[in-house]
């Protein structure tokens, strides 16, 4: 009895253990990502002017009145305000009342002016707009208010259009390496012909090869071929940097399908290329989603390729966003909306497929 | 007419021969099982059968055609796997039909045909169904009716019942029997079940490292094995085995432990050959029963273990120095630590060499 309670005991502090650091985690990373979110809806002159949280209905001291000493009292030394004795730098620092109010003096010792202010329940009206949104992603002229205050006018950002470009581009560098890699892992994994080892090996040690040093030789060659800024040209760059993880990790799920199955689809009748389409990517599903997750979003959040191979002529979201950072570095409103567009399909893409992460396929199809 | 005939097939992992010059024939119509402990090689033939391995020598025909080097869909054969093979991502019904549909045969015609074989499988209810809503024994009807939809002329089952669980296994086995005697395919079925082979084959092959050591009827195979492997491996207790000596003069007499036993007129001969020499005298539990005295062939046991089992009692004895099972009737009054005296008809006995282990005619 006692044994068992025990052990129930362990697990349950196991389990508070795990869920409370998840819960730490997600608070670490979902604060800085509300920030960023909630900063979005503000206007420039909020954001320069106050923190993020104060859009959250908080308790703060909001200005009431104000005090003029009269020349009659000595604000050298100590004197008597409101009923409390005090001097010149106490009152600077702020002086509490018992009945809640807070004095503050204003400007210098010749000012002689007391400012009072009073506790409050702010926010509830915050102050936010959409119009960070409709400026990034226009490419017309935008007009708005800097943290002076000042109005200004200039080109939007056009992030609507990098958006449309981050689409075609990640889209089809998709699709086109999942394609290929199918083929190829079913083949490594399935079909006998002379040097598969050796090739496999060769796939698998591309993995290792980092992307940087084939640009420019790449770049050279895209020269040659008036390849330069087309969305063909980074479809093919991404197509290759993809292909060698693709291969690995469709090799890997493939070569665990049940021999069997393949083996009594060959008995009655099929070809390799049936099986391939009828057994094999049907049954992959969960490899090829997972799959063009991660190359989705490597896709959507590469910048390198993209400024290399595409440079200015078919700005990308990241591009885009660079861009507000380089040429604007103040515009906090813009950057945030921009990131949050920016972010908005690769989520969709997450929750849309994220259920093959879990769901075996398998399931059912040999005595387990 | 779709006999199969195997000559001196050969296959060969690495150092180990699967298939060492494997020579059979089968008839058509036969239902042929290659029983053997796992490793034997017998599923290895069967892959080699289907095409689905590669033959190192011999050749393979089935009928008059030589198909040892056709791919396994031009052979026209059907396969049902141990692990069952159904595709997990298709309907029972799709499941079925994923044969003639590779053949390209009319719809209406695949329809009709998967319904009838699902109906001799009784899984018309369930056609509808993905394999991972069916139990295991449902999942096995599926994978065999998928190999009887084909009407091909050769089936082959590659240990079909093993993940089922004993009942199943049971009730599937007579249905397989019946399915045969309906369908009438030339069958080969690989087992390491000794029970569904004598129940099911018209023929057994008994398979031991690579070579087939006797093939021959199931009751031929249980009273007559080729070898003490055999008679060990058949039987459930196996074949009992005891030393003796041929008696040097005299008429020729077997020598165990404190009995001297004589063979039958047919067995003389063969005996009388082997003078002097040590010999294996095998003979099967149930062959055994209790006498009240010393007579001519009987032996002293002393009783150690007595198991009820409902319709017969086993019991494990110990005779000339050598633990023996012995098969009684229920009422039988018999106690662990008895001593007592088991006689048996000569008849019964198969003289085995006590080097070889082959049985000696």
């Amino acid at each position: 009895m006692s044994a068992t309670g025990g052990m129930k005991r362990q697990q349950r502090v196991n389990s508070a253990l795990v869920n409370g650091i998840l819960i730490v985690i997600c608070i670490l990373w979902l604060v800085p990502a509300l920030g960023v979110f909630v900063t979005s809806f503000r206007q420039s002159k909020d954001i320069f002017g106050s923190g993020w949280w104060t859009v959250l209905p908080h308790k703060q001291y909001v200005e009431k009145g104000e005090i003029k000493l009269p020349d009659t009292v000595d604000v050298t030394g100590s004197f008597e305000v409101e009923g409390v004795t005090t001097t010149f730098e106490e009152l600077r620092n702020g002086v509490t009342l018992s009945d809640g109010r807070q004095l503050t003096w204003f400007g210098n010792r010749r000012t002689r002016l007391i400012k009072v202010a009073e506790q409050q329940w702010v926010g509830f009206g915050a102050n936010l707009t959409l119009d960070n949104y409709k400026n990034v992603l226009t490419g017309k002229e935008i007009k708005f208010k800097d943290a002076s205050g000042q109005e200004i006018l200039r080109k939007g950002n056009n992030l609507g259009t990098a958006f449309l470009n981050s689409v075609a581009v990640a889209v089809p560098a998709t699709i086109i390496p999942i394609l290929i890699a199918a083929f190829c892992a079913y083949g490594f994994a399935w079909l006998n012909f002379p040097g598969r080892k050796f090739f496999f090996t060769i796939v698998v040690a591309m993995l290792v090869v980092p992307l940087q040093i084939a640009l420019v030789p790449i770049l050279q060659d895209y020269t040659k071929l008036n390849l330069n800024g087309t969305f063909l040209a980074i479809w093919l760059a991404h197509t290759g940097f993809g292909l060698p993880l693709a291969i690995y990790i469709l090799f890997n799920y493939i070569s665990t399908l049940p021999r069997d199955i393949l083996e009594s689809a060959f008995i009655d009748g099929a070809s390799a290329f049936t099986i391939f389409t009828q057994l094999i990517l049907p049954l992959s599903v969960p490899a090829l989603a997972s799959f063009a997750i991660f190359q989705f979003l490597w896709v959507w959040n590469d910048y390198l390729v993209a400024l290399v191979f595409l440079g200015d002529q078919n700005r990308v979201v990241t591009s885009a966003l660079a861009a507000i950072v380089g040429e604007k570095g103040a515009d906090w409103h813009l950057l945030t909306s921009g990131a949050f567009i920016s972010m908005m399909l690769p989520l969709a893409v997450f929750f849309a497929l994220q259920r093959f992460f879990v769901r075996g396929l398998t399931a059912g199809s040999v005595k387990g | 007419m779709a006999g199969i005939k195997f000559d001196s097939v050969r296959r060969v992992f690495g150092k180990t021969v699967a298939s060492n010059d494997v020579s059979l024939e089968i008839k058509d119509g036969e239902f042929m099982v290659l029983l053997g402990p796992s490793g034997c090689g017998k599923t290895t033939l069967l892959r080699c059968l289907a095409g689905l391995e590669r033959v190192d020598g011999g050749r393979i025909y089935i009928g008059d055609r030589d198909v040892t080097d056709l791919a396994p869909r031009d052979r026209k054969l059907a396969m049902v796997f141990q692990s069952y093979a159904v595709f997990p991502h298709l309907t029972v019904f799709d499941n079925i039909a994923f044969g003639l549909k590779m053949q390209g045969r009319p719809k209406d015609e695949i329809k009709r045909r998967v319904q009838e074989g699902a109906e001799l499988l009784q899984l018309q209810d369930y056609l509808a169904r993905y394999p991972a809503q069916l139990s295991g024994g449902q999942r096995q009807r599926v994978a065999v009716a998928r190999g009887i939809v084909m009407q091909a002329q050769v089936l082959l089952m590659d240990e079909p019942l093993s993940n089922l669980d004993a009942l199943l296994r049971l009730q599937m086995r007579a249905e397989l029997k019946r399915l045969h005697a309906e369908i009438k395919a030339t069958t080969i079925y690989v087992t390491h079940d000794q029970v569904e082979a004598l129940s099911l084959g018209d023929r057994i092959a008994v398979m031991k490292s690579g070579r087939i050591v006797q093939c021959d009827v199931p009751m031929n195979i249980y009273d007559d094995p080729a070898s003490v492997f055999v008679g060990g491996f058949i039987g459930t207790p196996p074949m009992n085995f005891l030393k003796g000596v041929v008696s040097a003069e005299g008429a020729p007499q077997v020598v165990v432990g404190e009995s001297r036993i004589a063979p039958t007129p047919a067995q003389t001969p063969a005996l009388a050959a082997r003078r002097g020499q040590p010999i294996l005298l095998g003979i099967r539990p149930e062959n055994l029963a209790f006498a009240s005295s010393a007579q001519r062939n009987t032996l002293r046991g002393h009783v150690v273990v007595v198991e009820p089992l409902g319709s017969h009692k086993l019991l494990t004895m110990q005779v000339s120095g050598e633990t023996i099972k012995v098969s009684v009737p229920p009422d039988q009054s018999v106690a662990s630590g008895n001593d007592v005296w088991l006689h048996f008809d000569a008849d019964k006995i198969r003289w085995m060499d006590a080097g070889s282990g082959d049985t000696i005619h």
